[in-house]
């Protein structure tokens, strides 16, 4: 090189008066690995030895691994600070949603239902429509309360019972939502939860007219659909599978998705619940945990035990899905997408259940049919088993302020914030983790909950793990992971 | 290869002229009489050039110049000028420079040759020179290019060098020519200045675009290979500033032996830290300038660098930046890679070698530089099956 130039070392001259750390965590991942994360949810994987010298000061700036922990912010160097403003930057971009305040509204429109799912503890099989049914005065508080966020893009979910029961609030609610989002030039969408088997051409007309997602409930194989739903004639399968044909051509294929809910019958069957949604057209699946509402909680079943069923149920079908992805079928795992965007993006999913402070009321709000206001799904159900903790006030009785600002929604949601609660807040999964008061209240009476016994804890570290030593083991499956959470 | 610059074959009548011309071309009389003498008839073979204006011809045209207007003759390689360029001509000291072709994608003005930073590779090796007339030249320039014209770019050295001035050139770039799409090379330092970015976004161009370098995710790297302490944070920071202000940012990785290495990571950083860049372009090295003193500092065969430049790509493009490759010839690229490929080379300076005479994909490959004698892939041979892959 010639002397106009200085060499490599000249550029480097700054290390020699070593690093410092940047906020970051570390937890055992296997044996001598371990997991790093910093405070915007980087990860990297090291050696007990690397971590023990990169906490005394002692990790050479000539150790590839200095460059990976510099270039992912866990440690600044004399060379260059611009790192803190970069992670500054990222942490903003994962709490962007809390700007936006409850972004998503819930709508019980009636508690009846045909169906008499076991797992099911809100619906009413019953014919007094005045006793389930939201009414048109109370909707309107409700949808008035929903524009009083301050979310300039927001969605309306009808749930039930089977909200189709009740469809005639349904299209007012849709139409007075849209009249009122146009005059105040904010975007309102909205999601109908139905298991389809009482869809009409006309009701796909109107959700096709207005742009309305329809979310419905497949649990699996037809005898295992059935076996979980039952409904008089024991149809439930063949009545969602043609609902779902009908829904699709009517609204488009994108505009319809499935949830399954997973049950003691499934826990065998993952294959078969995902060859199933292969079948019918889907390109991604919810695996989704055993719920602690249902009967579980009836039978004091839910265990230890019961979650590593639960967990080598996930696995087998994470891995399954993983495989058809390596022989070229895209096909994702929605919760690992969640999981996946918070470790390998700067995005946060808004994924109300996992959310970091808790999801309740500032993600999430819910309108029963009755005019209570309750901070989630799960506080409703719960409420629906005489635990009415988690509600917040009722739309007839409170004002938004008392709603949002009660006690039981503040004190929750500060109390359980990960960042400052016992364990989480030295917990390397934390940047991955949530808060679920709701959860833990159930299942351990207190909604901060202690970890070493929590399900929810014990469930989400086993899977961020097995996440990142998926990623760590094959560079094809990172690629695939990638593909999962891409924003096109 | 085009002739841009060079003597002029003859210049007559120029006592009354100033030093240095700035003149757009054209073949319509009616325009050059109303042009107030910045346009000059462009002769047609045989024609005789009028009294009342100046006049430009191409030598070996017969054409005969006026006995009192200035009159032009460009060298015989100069055939390709036409209607609507612009040309720099220097009467006392013979000179021309075409600055403008019309039929042209690549016109990109050199704004200044000064520069804070040093590249290793720099291909327009930066001077400590007072050259503000260049910038000055092309203040006239902008108010002569034609409004039609799809895009033009501005190049350095560092064009923000000059602060102020650079943004009142865009900022006329905004008021002449609205519909003209407008590329600025930089090197992004002086954008860490707040100051700076707001004028910058203040100029409320429709349709601007400013291509900044990030050689590297460390620090250490990227200062070593810009020759400057510090400037990789400088650097980040400009971006940061600039696409706080909703300002089009591309950024630019030059490929070498100094920056291959870390491309995997530099595409995980720019994804995980930069996602809101507008895109990126990996770019092959031009054979000019200071990478002819550094060359073995900096020459690796593309062939060689294929893994790693599949991996940024692909990784950028899974997280949704919109990614280019320039410059790389595709019977180097790995074909899983030519879909990401643009003929990027300047049309006055691509060639192609005698090798690619039956090449099957010759028509979508940019070629090489013309300085690719200098040093080039061993591996550049004629693909003889067509069909760019997906």
């Amino acid at each position: 090189m010639t002397s106009l130039f200085h060499p490599k070392e000249h550029y480097e001259r700054s290390l020699i008066a070593g690093y410092r750390l940047l906020p970051f965590k570390f937890t055992q991942l296997r044996e001598n690995q371990y997991v790093l994360t910093n405070i915007a949810g980087e990860y990297f994987v090291a050696d007990r030895d690397v971590v023990e010298r990169l906490v005394a000061h002692q990790l050479s700036s000539s150790r590839p691994e200095y460059a990976e922990l510099k270039s992912r912010h866990f440690l600044e160097d004399g060379d260059s600070t611009v790192g803190r403003d970069l992670l500054a930057l990222k942490v903003r971009t994962k709490h962007q949603h809390l700007a936006q305040f409850t972004s998503l509204h819930i709508f019980v429109v009636t508690l009846r239902c045909e169906h008499s799912c076991p797992y099911c503890q809100v619906s009413r099989q019953s014919d007094d429509r005045l006793a389930f049914d939201l009414s048109w005065e109370t909707a309107e508080k409700a949808l008035a309360l929903a524009f009083r966020s301050p979310a300039n893009a927001f969605k309306i979910e009808f749930q039930g019972g089977e909200p189709l029961l009740n469809f005639d609030l349904i299209r007012r609610v849709v139409e007075a939502a849209e009249l009122r989002a146009s005059t105040e030039d904010r975007d309102v969408t909205f999601v109908i939860a139905t298991n389809l088997a009482m869809v009409t051409d006309e009701i796909l007309q109107f959700c096709r007219g207005h742009r309305i997602l329809i979310s419905t409930s497949l649990d699996g194989p037809a005898d295992l659909h059935n076996a979980n739903r039952p409904r008089p004639g024991r149809d439930s399968y063949q009545r969602a599978v043609a609902g779902m044909e009908r829904a699709r051509s009517a609204l488009g294929r994108d505009r319809v998705a499935a949830l399954m809910t997973t049950t003691q019958a499934s826990l065998s069957r993952v294959r078969d619940i995902i060859d199933e949604y292969r079948r019918l057209g889907f390109d991604r699946i919810f695996l989704r945990s055993l719920s602690p509402y249902g009967f579980a909680v009836k039978t004091k079943a839910f265990d230890k035990y019961r979650l590593e069923e639960w967990l080598r149920f996930y696995k087998e079908g994470l891995d399954y899905i993983v495989d058809l992805n390596l022989r070229g079928e895209h096909f994702v795992e929605q919760y690992a997408a969640v999981v996946l965007t918070k470790m390998l993006t700067p995005f946060n999913p808004g994924y109300v259940d996992l959310m970091s402070p808790a999801g309740i009321g500032i993600q999430v709000m819910v309108y029963n049919y009755d005019g209570d206001v309750y901070a989630s799904d799960e506080a409703r159900m719960l409420a629906e088993m005489n635990d009415k903790t988690f509600r917040l006030g009722n739309i007839s009785a409170n004002s938004y302020e008392e709603i949002v600002f009660s006690d039981t929604l503040l004190d929750s949601i500060e109390e359980t914030y990960p960042g400052s609660v016992p364990m989480c807040s030295d917990c390397a999964f934390e940047p991955y983790c949530g808060a679920e008061p709701v959860f833990h209240h159930t299942s351990q009476g207190d909604r901060v909950g202690r970890k070493p016994t929590s399900i929810f804890c014990m469930r989400n570290m086993e899977i961020f793990r097995y996440l990142i030593e998926k990623m760590e083991g094959s560079a094809d499956v990172e690629r695939i992971f990638r593909s999962w959470v891409a924003r096109r | 290869m085009i002739r841009l610059a060079g003597t002029l074959v003859s210049a007559r009548n120029i006592d009354a002229l100033d030093r240095r011309l700035i003149i757009k071309l054209s073949r319509d009389a009616s325009e050059v009489s109303k042009s107030d003498g910045t346009t000059a008839l462009l002769l047609s073979p045989g024609a005789t050039a009028p009294d009342h204006c100046t006049a430009v011809a191409v030598t070996g045209h017969q054409c005969v110049p006026s006995r009192i207007a200035p009159y032009f003759e460009l060298p015989s390689d100069c055939e390709y000028v036409a209607d609507g360029d612009i040309i720099r001509l220097e009467p006392s000291k013979n000179r021309f420079r075409v600055l403008f072709r019309k039929s042209s994608a690549h016109n990109n003005f050199l704004v200044t040759e000064q520069c804070d930073n040093f590249c290793l590779m720099c291909s327009q090796p930066p001077k400590k020179v007072d050259d503000r007339w260049v910038l000055e030249d092309l203040f006239q320039t902008v108010q002569l290019i034609e409004p039609d014209t799809k895009a033009i770019g501005f190049t350095g050295g560092e064009p923000t060098m000059w602060g102020e001035r650079f943004i009142d050139l865009i900022t006329l770039c905004r008021e002449r020519l609205p519909g003209t799409s407008v590329h600025v090379l930089s090197n992004g330092r002086r954008f860490s200045d707040p100051t700076f970015s707001k004028a910058w976004a203040s100029i409320s161009h429709r349709d601007l675009m400013i291509g900044i370098p990030v050689y590297s995710d460390l620090s250490t790297v990227h200062d070593f290979v810009v020759q400057a302490d510090g400037a990789f944070d400088e650097t980040v920071r400009g971006i940061l500033n600039l696409k706080e202000r909703r300002q089009r940012v591309e950024i630019r990785v030059v490929l070498h032996k100094q920056t291959f290495a870390r491309l995997p990571q530099l595409a995980r950083f720019i994804a995980r830290n930069l996602l809101f860049v507008d895109h990126v372009a990996f770019m092959g090295l031009e054979i000019t300038g200071f990478t002819r003193a550094n060359l073995e500092q900096l020459w690796i065969d593309p062939v060689e660098y294929q893994r790693e430049l599949y991996d940024a790509v692909t990784t950028l493009d899974d997280f949704g930046v919109p990614t280019s490759i320039y410059n790389l010839q595709l019977c180097l690229l790995d074909r899983r890679l030519w879909r990401y490929a643009v003929r990027s080379i300047s049309d006055w300076k691509r060639d192609y070698f005698p090798a690619c005479g039956n090449c099957a994909v010759r028509s979508d490959c940019g070629g090489v530089f013309v300085s690719a004698v200098y040093r080039h892939s061993k591996h550049i041979k004629a693909i003889l099956q067509s069909g760019r892959s997906q």
